[in-house]
């Protein structure tokens, strides 16, 4: 696997009062190898169409994304807004559906991990929404992805598990590496996770500021330095205050 | 259903038993037999074989033709529901046959391809088909995009695609057509027998209704009645259960 490159010219898309609209234009983003970046903008401005585009989900766009793989159908672990979870089939058929051959042992090491194994024989509807979540999230991990794309998957879940899930998402990404992007407009939370920082504009959407984050690993459960840093960006990058 | 809805029940039917034995009594005419003198009737007939056998000969006609009509709809249905284009310029076809009449269709079928079990097979397929596409069409179109969207990303292999995301979304529109067919086939099936069949239920009521014996026509009827009820009970309430289990 190499670097990823994505760049695309022009994505529109016709509303309901047949307006053409332009979502992304102009974008233009190189992304090293094995990274954990943050996109990072306001609400409505096409950070879900871009992980659509790269998941090849939408492919109504003018422009080229290499992935950098060499296999032809990259395993690409998708964490969608909403859970996405087939509400007709257990936890655990849910799981299994997205992978090609049975592996029970990584399904009962992430159910514990999340600590839902007690559930894996419940159907969705049954459960909260921030256990649905993170079950979208163990779907995600367990087809071991060679690219992750989250999609504000923390939105809901209460501090706690948050914290919780943050850090087993870290441990796993530590444990077997790859590329990962994270959408959120959450700026203390992408200071938190990210190695880089990519900051996009309202729609039409394009990249206003890269920011590399250098906080070792171990310091990033530190509030005040994730803090320090924030403030130290607002002051030394006016442009990206207006996308928060 | 609880105990008070089981009680309210039983009592409709009993107090329909009792209208029919009261307006009977009152009338006192053949044309209207006593509930008690269909009961007898229809003993009679079992006993000597006549009602099984015509009822049998109408349940392997429904058999038939409900399979292929559900079949084939199910397919066309899922078909025209995914693709815009092809549901374009078939729909009108679509509006023609669902306002065929029933016998026209019977008729038709008769005279082009002969007073024969196939015809009156194909009779009844083409007067229920379009019913099946269209529910279905409607389902298939009503399936929601994020799951397919998830189907996609995850890399579901179609038969996946198929049993685990889209079959199980068209389930009620199935079922709907399943509750819907039957109920349509089973009288359309008794005209086909009548016109152009020597056996099978709607060959006796014609017989029937030419020696004016009303008390063997309700006999027979209630015979009809509590097949299509033990088809609801024994095999699409089970169906519905299993198959709903996941809801809250």
């Amino acid at each position: 696997m190499s670097d990823i490159h994505i760049d695309i010219q022009n994505k529109t898309y016709t509303t309901a009062d047949a307006q053409q609209h332009t979502a992304i234009s102009d974008l233009k983003l190189t992304l090293a190898e094995n990274k954990f970046v943050c996109l990072v903008g306001p609400s409505g401005c096409g950070k879900t169409t871009l992980l659509n585009i790269i998941a090849n989900l939408d492919t109504q766009y003018q422009g080229e994304i290499a992935l950098g793989l060499n296999h032809k159908k990259p395993n690409i672990g998708y964490i969608f807004q909403n859970p996405r979870l087939l509400p007709w089939r257990t936890v655990r058929e849910n799981i299994e559906l997205a992978l090609d051959n049975a592996q029970p042992e990584i399904i009962d090491s992430l159910l514990e991990a999340m600590q839902l194994t007690h559930i894996q024989h419940n159907y969705p509807e049954h459960l909260s929404l921030g256990m649905s979540r993170r079950i979208s999230i163990i779907r995600a991990f367990a087809i071991n992805p060679d690219i992750l794309l989250m999609d504000e998957p923390f939105v809901s879940l209460d501090a706690p598990t948050a914290r919780q899930v943050r850090g087993l998402l870290m441990e796993l990404w530590q444990q077997r590496p790859h590329t990962i992007l994270f959408v959120t407009h959450d700026l203390r939370e992408a200071i938190a996770l990210a190695d880089r920082l990519v900051f996009l504009s309202a729609s039409p959407m394009s990249v206003v500021s890269e920011i590399d984050v250098d906080i070792p690993r171990a310091d990033r459960d530190d509030e005040h330095i994730i803090e320090s840093f924030r403030q130290h960006l607002l002051n030394h990058y006016p442009e990206i205050k207006e996308l928060l | 259903m609880n105990l008070a809805n089981k009680a309210l029940a039983t009592l409709s039917f009993v107090l329909l038993i009792a209208i029919w034995q009261g307006l009977a009594l009152y009338i006192n005419n053949n044309t209207l037999p006593t509930p008690v003198v269909v009961m007898q009737v229809f003993w009679q007939e079992i006993e000597s074989g006549q009602l099984p056998h015509h009822l049998g000969v109408t349940l392997l006609r429904l058999i038939a033709s409900f399979s292929i009509a559900m079949f084939l709809g199910c397919a066309i249905g899922i078909i025209l529901g995914r693709n815009k284009k092809l549901d374009a310029f078939f729909d009108n076809w679509l509006v023609i046959f669902l306002n065929i009449p029933a016998l026209v269709t019977i008729i038709l079928c008769y005279v082009w391809f002969g007073l024969i079990e196939s015809s009156a097979i194909l009779a009844v397929v083409i007067n229920k088909l379009p019913n099946v596409i269209v529910t279905i069409r409607e389902g298939t179109k009503a399936l929601d995009k994020d799951l397919l969207e998830m189907a996609r990303c995850y890399h579901f292999s179609k038969k996946k695609t198929f049993l685990h995301v889209i079959w199980p979304q068209l389930h009620p529109f199935v079922m709907a057509a399943t509750r819907s067919g039957l109920a349509l086939i089973w009288k359309i099936i008794l005209v086909v027998e009548l016109l152009g069949r020597s056996d099978g239920m709607g060959y006796q009521i014609h017989l029937f209704f030419q020696l004016f014996d009303v008390a063997s026509i309700l006999a027979y009827t209630i015979a009809f009645i509590a097949v299509i009820q033990s088809i609801e009970l024994l095999i699409l309430k089970p169906l519905d259960k299993k198959a709903l289990r996941w809801k809250r």
